[in-house]
């Protein structure tokens, strides 16, 4: 077992992990974070997308013990409920999930892609989110809905 | 929309989603999320090979492994070994093997499953199964469906002798109109195999309680009412000691429309061992586990007058069953049979199907079941039969397909379309094409010698929803009814409680649902809380597929509504000492006819109703509504869709350029829902068309069993949308809906495959097969340049 230190969603936890334990199952069944969900065992759905210091990363394809000593945001740390997440008013208003099975992965994706560039086209979007799938919204409002957060974040129009 | 929206209630407005809070703050309640104390978790060894007889199974060294309780294959197992029960006999010599829940003695797919491990933790429950010692000694494989059928083939159900599940006919007179024709032409299609790919994977959780023969089972379903029965009826458990819940369930599109042997095998030994028992099912586990969809191959024949009238149409099928029969595998082909006719008017229709066994993933439901299958034959066959005429493809249909002022229209295939107008729905496609300067384009890239062609595929569609009046599903020999219920508390605050038979996994019920109720009964969206998908809190139901959930259970919601109503008018006209006649309802306010002053509101009735202090004679208290409605026919959505395919003729790469669907699905009762379910039905008929299918190899080894290798489309691989509606109500269904979830998945395949045949017909090419990658096109291409030299 190693010994591991997190800060997820503002709060540090100290753990011990099997070397071979991914961040998402940690996440998962030792937090508790069950907002972070699994959708594939092959990296390609994007459906575990997590911030790892700020940064979109598929928690299926991180071991715990690389995420010692960082911090992760996971949907459940984005916004308190109360006050949401730009992205997350976005992607209410637009329609852009339905079972809202990827959604978490997909906000997470989002929040990335806007950090990383305020204001972008279609096809930056498409391109943007390509690692996350969704079997519901065949995209189309998903791209509205990242467009209207980018409006709300103030990206340039 | 472009309707003007009656603002008085909140029926037809785009009311943003009360399901979308929980979800965007992950604050969800998915299977997998549920930890009981005492969990044992379940891993399954599953058969590595197509075919073969198993010759040794010791699962007694994964008991010695660590954490592991227990480890059963079906000698063990013995009496709890459930068999999967097909509840679709579609014939009365149909071939019906045995599908037990662990292999006895036999593997007959890739993932079929062999033994299982039960531990402490999913990790050291999925390590013990390197422990179990199976040895198999395989069989030749059979994995096409026409070897399957010939002589000397091996056969995957010794019982049987045959791989032959049944043969189903229907119509006639076919031959009789072929003779009086000008052009026959015929096609062979492929309607290749499908993985449904839900988001969520399938889980389970079975928790007994205590000692009593009680047990709770949460799964990711789409049916919790009939998984109640199913589940009673093999595992014996009395029905009334069953409690399932479908919790969150994310995406179905029908690989959740089943009773699965993952979920008899955790209810079963969480049974023997006293303890909840959890398995959640890897990607690639689902991917040949989870039953397939589609795997037809279609042998269509359409026959017409030269001036471009037809005159007849026979199908003939084989439908790829799989190894076994799910709960409704062999009915799923005929669910298409009657939708080949589709929007057209002709004088014969001869159908025949043949199911066939072969050592591949049981297929069943996927979105669309049987209508995606038939919608593609037909929408083809009409394109190819207009090239063979020289006839514009959009003037053969029109000369053809049922004209508006013709409703309500029996059709060749037996079935009675109440309302349509296909006109309407073209019209307006048309226009929002752009079809004359597209059509122009094509002209000038043809005669360029453009190396990128343009194609225009049309889809003129329609389909058979709200499944289904029981009568009906009765006589095509299904087992349950097509029946919906709904029951509508007010409590005493004026809050409502609205429980409905549906189970959503991510159609928005809570929503629409909410405001069908909420126009009826005067009150907020906000005021009702839907309550789905768990049979202790919504004991009715027939749960949601085929396009049924609106279509039925809207009805339902809209009766029980009115009934509650009723009650609740006799108790305010008795406080407002007049007669229940003397009452208007408005705005959720009984109110004296001609003194609107004297009123009483809803929700004080209810108080009423609640106290019992003063209520007339003979009216029991509580104030609530009930309905169980039994639709009085299918409903039959339409539309019209229109592709612009550029095809790369150097390279075979396809680009969707642009995509038009105008939908007609009657009332609708959020247009911001409708229009999502359409999107996403688009999405995966044009995941058919251009990306997606599941492959065996000769040994029946899955080529592409994970989502690396089976294509989900991604966001760059589609384009936006154009969609739009028109609305010509249902009238046999009293909201005048008629059910969208499945439209964009019908409508779309046809066009796209239309569109890369019509940009290359003039190389000669007049197919392609699905999904239309590059290479098969490009292969397609020499092969037709090489047909012309």
């Amino acid at each position: 077992m190693k010994h591991i230190s997190v800060n997820v969603d503002g709060t540090q936890y100290e753990g011990e992990v099997e070397p071979r334990t991914l961040l998402v199952h940690w996440l998962r069944n030792d937090l508790g974070k069950v907002g972070t969900v699994v959708g594939c065992d092959t990296s390609n759905c994007g459906a575990c997308t997590v911030l790892l210091d700020g940064r979109s990363v598929k928690s299926c394809s991180v071991l715990a013990v690389q995420a010692d000593g960082a911090a992760v945001t996971t949907i459940q740390g984005l916004s308190t409920g109360d006050e949401w997440h730009p992205v997350q008013e976005a992607f209410k208003e637009c329609h852009g999930l339905q079972c809202g099975y990827c959604t978490p992965g997909m906000v997470m994706s989002t929040v990335d892609l806007l950090g990383e560039n305020p204001n972008p086209s279609e096809e930056e979007i498409r391109e943007g989110i390509e690692g996350n799938l969704c079997r519901c919204t065949g995209y189309h409002n998903i791209v509205r809905s990242v467009e209207r957060a980018a409006e709300l974040m103030g990206g340039a129009k | 929309m472009t309707e003007t929206l009656d603002t008085s209630t909140p029926l037809g407005r785009p009311i943003k989603r009360k399901e979308d809070a929980k979800l965007l703050h992950g604050r969800t309640n998915w299977t997998d999320n549920i930890q009981l104390p005492g969990t044992l978790h379940m891993a399954i060894l599953r058969s590595p090979v197509a075919h073969a007889t198993i010759t040794k199974l010791d699962v007694t060294p994964a008991l010695s492994q660590p954490n592991v309780i227990a480890a059963y294959g079906a000698d063990e197992l013995g009496d709890l070994n459930g068999s999967i029960p097909c509840v679709w006999p579609v014939t009365d010599d149909i071939v019906m093997p045995d599908f037990p829940s662990l292999a006895k003695g036999k593997v007959r797919h890739v993932g079929d499953c062999v033994a299982v491990v039960l531990a402490t933790d999913p990790q050291h429950a999925a390590d013990a199964l390197e422990a179990i010692e199976v040895e198999y000694e395989t069989l030749d494989a059979v994995v096409n469906m026409e070897s399957a059928l010939g002589e000397g083939s091996a056969v995957l159900h010794d019982d049987a002798g045959t791989n032959k599940c049944y043969v189903y006919n229907l119509g006639g007179g076919y031959d009789d109109v072929k003779a009086k024709a000008d052009v026959v032409v015929n096609r062979r299609f492929v309607n290749q195999r499908l993985i449904p790919t839900a988001m969520e994977p399938r889980s389970v959780v079975a928790a007994p309680m205590g000692m009593s023969d009680e047990m709770t089972v949460w799964s990711s379903t789409q049916i919790p009412h009939v998984l109640r029965v199913l589940m009673a009826l093999v595992t014996g458990i009395p029905e009334n000691n069953l409690r399932i819940v479908a919790p969150d369930v994310g995406g179905g599109f029908g690989g959740k429309l089943q009773l699965y042997r993952e979920e008899v095998l955790a209810t079963q030994i969480a049974r023997k061992l006293g303890r909840p028992v959890k398995w959640t099912e890897t990607r690639s586990e689902d991917m040949v586990a989870t039953h397939h969809g589609r795997d037809q191959i279609q042998d269509i024949e359409i026959a017409a007058t030269k001036d471009g009238k037809i005159l007849g149409l026979k199908v003939d099928l084989l439908a790829n069953m799989g190894a076994y029969l799910q709960i409704i595998t062999p009915g799923i082909p005929l669910l298409g049979m009657f939708m080949y006719p589709a929007i057209y008017k002709m004088d014969a229709y001869d159908f025949q199907c043949t199911g066939v066994f072969t050592n591949t993933t049981p297929t069943d439901a996927y979105r669309g079941a049987g209508r995606p299958e038939a919608t593609y034959a037909i929408e083809r066959i009409i394109d190819e039969l207009a090239a063979e005429l020289d006839m514009d493809p959009m003037e053969l249909r029109e000369k053809n397909w049922i004209k508006h002022e013709e409703f309500p229209y029996s059709t060749v295939a037996g079935l009675t379309y109440d309302t349509g107008n296909y006109e309407a729905a073209t019209a307006k496609a048309l226009d929002l094409f752009g079809m004359d300067e597209l059509r122009a384009e094509q002209k000038q890239r043809r005669e360029s010698g453009d190396p990128v062609q343009l194609g225009i595929g049309i889809s003129t569609f329609t389909e058979m929803c709200g499944l289904a009046p029981s009568r009906t599903l009765g006589a095509l020999k299904y087992v349950a009814g097509g029946w919906e219920h709904a029951t509508i508390r007010m409590l005493p605050t004026g809050k409502v409680e609205l429980i409905t038979g549906t189970s959503p996994h991510g159609q928005g019920h809570e929503t629409a649902w909410s405001q069908i109720a909420a126009s009826i009964l005067g009150i907020g969206v906000e005021d009702i809380e839907v309550v789905h998908g768990d049979t202790g809190r919504a004991p009715y139901g027939m749960d949601t597929y085929g396009s049924r959930s609106l279509a039925v259970g809207g009805q339902a919601i809209k009766k029980a509504s009115e009934n509650l109503v009723e009650k609740a008018r006799v108790i305010a006209a008795h406080q407002l000492e007049c007669s229940p006649g003397d009452l208007e309802f408005v705005e959720g306010q009984f109110q004296v006819k001609g003194d609107p002053e004297k009123a009483q509101p809803i929700g004080a009735v209810a108080f009423e109703a609640f106290t019992a202090h003063n209520l007339p004679d003979g009216v029991e208290p509580t104030l609530q509504g009930e309905a169980t409605v039994d639709p009085e026919d299918f409903s039959y959505p339409h539309g019209t869709h229109l592709a612009a395919m550029e095809v790369d003729t150097e390279t075979g790469k396809v680009t969707l350029r642009k995509y038009v669907a105008v939908d007609d699905v009657g009332v609708q009762v959020n247009p911001m829902i409708v229009e999502g379910q359409v999107h996403g039905g688009l999405a995966q008929g044009i995941g058919q068309a251009l990306y997606e299918g599941a492959f065996y190899d000769e040994d029946g080894l899955p080529l592409n069993a994970n989502l690396s290798t089976y294509l989900v489309p991604a966001a760059p691989d589609l384009p936006s949308f154009i969609t739009d509606r028109t609305v010509t109500p249902s009238t046999t269904h009293p909201l005048g809906t008629k059910g969208v979830g499945e439209a964009g998945a019908i409508a779309s395949t046809p066009a796209i495959i239309n569109g890369i045949v019509d940009a290359l017909r003039p190389m000669g090419v007049t197919d392609v097969a699905m999904p239309a990658t590059p290479m098969t096109v490009w292969k397609t291409i020499q092969a037709a340049k090489g047909g012309q030299a």
